[in-house]
């Protein structure tokens, strides 16, 4: 991307300033080599989200953003529903509240490596992953209106899961406003099957070691302790969020001119919060987001089940669930007002800082946990919420690496075997019903994560805490 | 020719292919033919091809497909959907399509069978089709294009 289209405004904050039909200015967080790297399309996108009706300060992309539908991945835009502010289906995404959830085993590494293949073997027998792949769990329709209602807290009382799993997860586990009846019979009939699955793509199961600690502190807090392992699982609604996101993307991107809303382009659209429409999409949406927590949940216990059988003390309790695909109301500051806005994360996590009230009290002084998804190789890593977060991007930070190449270049570059191979030769245990899909997600693939930890942290978006070294990872 | 092939270069099936392009975390697929419905069939099998080689794939059910649109590129949405939802529905997976459009009603068979870990070993789940360098055009006098990015 051409730099001299930005306004400097930090070594690692640049501002698009306003121009045609844009109504704030737009700015991307990244180092001056992330943002070189950049497509063209993610100053496109980010200046076309800048033209949505009602939007708040500007339209922001983080480190790891790259060319999505309408928005960019990695963009974070806040609307306001009393200035005709719009919410948008492509500004959630397909994968609503697509996420990521880390459990502590408190088990050193060594216990895991003397067990290393047979535990991987055991995961991905146990927890469905792939195209195909049937959950355990049939829902009737009573069951499925009661799972998009309750979300996380569904699959606790069901025996899925712990109750104290859920102060540990966005929202308590459970997502307001959620209609399931705004939900398509569609929707429902593509989930009915796919609870507890992991699905397929970029989505993973992984036992990681703790290899870095960068805040003692906050680690301390979180439970990190270098040295021990972790279990990390990356996925979203599966079936019915991705049929939420077809069906309204597409009812939006033909009614926009209905609401009287000029779409630079059709990937934004969208709807007036205010509208029966909007409403309707924010009850979907939220149902879906329960869908996903629910689902996380669920496998969460089926990798307890997994551990109980190789340890005895499998507790494994959680973390933190973190969502980066959302929608979702919150207060913020805005020209010096509390204000009530929608603020949109599409491949962004939310990143409050110290003192939020809706953390827990545990993690209450330390800042959320934000949790970070790197490629097979490359690790992850937890970042945490801080002060700054706040004005610079409505408490967002980034969400994973972003990919640096695309599928096909990259299953042309290597082959499945070979990436298995050379992960083996670096400890790591990777399993998958497809080696195309291994090949296809490649670390090579993928951007520097540490680059764009390096930089979400120097844009005072969050930071750093521990870095996390894969073990055993399971793909779809 | 391989579903691994080089971006952009085409899967010659006589006067009717499709091929695969590149975009960012996803895939483009699009279809080429003499007709318009032969250009869905294509893309299609684009589809496919992003999850798994289409060649070996058994004929053994047939599910049909109904549409209607306003637009023909709306229409081509509303068929990539429509197969996304009976491939995750039904867990198949599809070698062969027959489509009739008539006006902007899309009538359409698509042949295949369950899904099989072992034998199909699909590489992506597709979620849905998208907005995103949607097209369906006449080319030249006997050449159609039907066009769009899948997010996998």
């Amino acid at each position: 991307m051409d730099l001299s289209r930005f306004e400097k405004l930090s070594d690692t904050a640049w501002r698009i300033a306003p121009f045609g039909a844009m109504r704030a200015p737009g700015v991307i967080y990244a180092t001056e080599a992330l943002i070189a790297a950049m497509d063209d399309k993610v100053f496109d996108q980010v200046a076309n989200v800048a033209m949505l009706p009602g939007i708040v300060r500007a339209s922001y992309a983080m480190p790891d953003a790259h060319w999505g539908y309408g928005f960019p991945i990695g963009g974070v835009a806040a609307f306001d529903p009393d200035a005709g502010g719009v919410v948008s289906a492509g500004g959630v995404g397909f994968d609503v509240s697509c996420g990521v959830r880390t459990h502590l085993t408190g088990l050193k590494r060594d216990q895991i490596v003397a067990v290393q293949q047979e535990l991987a073997d055991a995961l991905y027998a146990h927890v469905p992953v792939g195209v195909g792949s049937k959950g355990k769990i049939e829902l009737n329709p009573q069951d499925m209106t009661a799972m998009l209602a309750g979300g996380a807290e569904w699959a606790v009382q069901n025996g899925w899961g712990r109750a104290e799993d859920l102060e540990r997860i966005e929202e308590h586990g459970r997502a307001d406003g959620a209609d399931p009846a705004a939900v398509s019979d569609q929707a429902k009939k593509r989930q009915r099957r796919e609870m507890g699955t992991l699905g397929s793509g970029n989505h993973y199961l992984e036992v990681q070691e703790i290899a870095e600690v960068f805040d003692e502190a906050i680690a301390a807090a979180y439970g990190l302790v270098r040295g021990e392992c972790v279990v990390t699982i990356h996925c979203g609604s599966r079936g019915l969020g991705h049929q939420i996101g077809t069906e309204f993307l597409r009812e939006m991107a033909v009614s926009s001119e209905r609401y009287g809303i000029d779409l630079p382009d059709r990937e934004l659209a969208c709807a007036p919060i205010n509208s029966e429409l909007g409403q309707r999409y924010l009850g979907a949406m939220r149902a879906a987001i329960n869908c996903a927590l629910a689902n996380r949940e669920i496998i969460g216990h089926l990798t307890r089940q997994v551990f109980a059988r190789f340890f005895r003390h499998g507790e494994l309790p959680l973390m933190f669930d973190v969502s980066h695909n959302t929608c979702k109301l919150e207060g913020h500051d805005a020209d010096g007002k509390l204000r009530k806005l929608f603020v949109h994360r599409k491949g962004a996590t939310r990143a409050f800082g110290p003192g939020d009230p809706s953390l827990p009290e545990a993690l209450r002084p330390f800042g959320q946990p934000v949790l970070i998804g790197g490629s097979m190789g490359a690790g992850s890593y937890v970042m945490a919420g801080i002060a700054t977060s706040e004005s610079q991007a409505f408490s967002s930070a980034c969400h994973g690496a972003g990919r640096q190449m695309s599928r096909h270049a990259a299953s042309r570059t290597w082959s499945g075997r070979q990436v298995v191979d050379a992960l083996r030769a670096q400890g790591i245990i990777v399993k998958s019903p497809s080696m195309r899909g291994i090949a296809e997600e490649a670390p090579g693939a993928y951007k520097d994560v540490r680059a764009v930890v390096d930089s979400a942290e120097a844009a005072g978006l969050a930071k750093k805490v521990a870095y996390l070294r894969p073990l055993i990872c399971i793909k779809g | 020719m391989s579903h691994d092939g080089p971006p952009n270069d085409a899967h010659d099936r006589g006067p009717a292919y499709w091929e695969h392009f590149p975009h960012g975390a996803d895939i483009g697929i699009r279809g080429f033919g003499p007709t318009l419905a032969a250009a869905f069939e294509q893309a299609a099998l684009a589809m496919t091809a992003a999850v798994t080689d289409p060649a070996p794939i058994r004929l053994e059910h047939a599910v049909e497909i109904e549409a209607e649109a306003a637009k023909l590129d709306l229409l081509f949405l509303d068929w990539i959907n429509a197969l996304v939802f009976e491939m995750a529905d039904r867990q198949m997976v599809f070698g062969a399509f027959t489509v009739t459009i008539d006006g902007r009603r899309l009538q359409a068979k698509a042949f295949g069978e369950h899904v099989s870990r072992a034998r199909h070993a699909p590489a992506v789940e597709v979620k849905g089709a998208t907005f995103t360098e949607l097209a369906v055009v006449e080319d030249r006098p006997g050449l159609w294009r039907a066009q769009c990015v899948i997010d996998v």
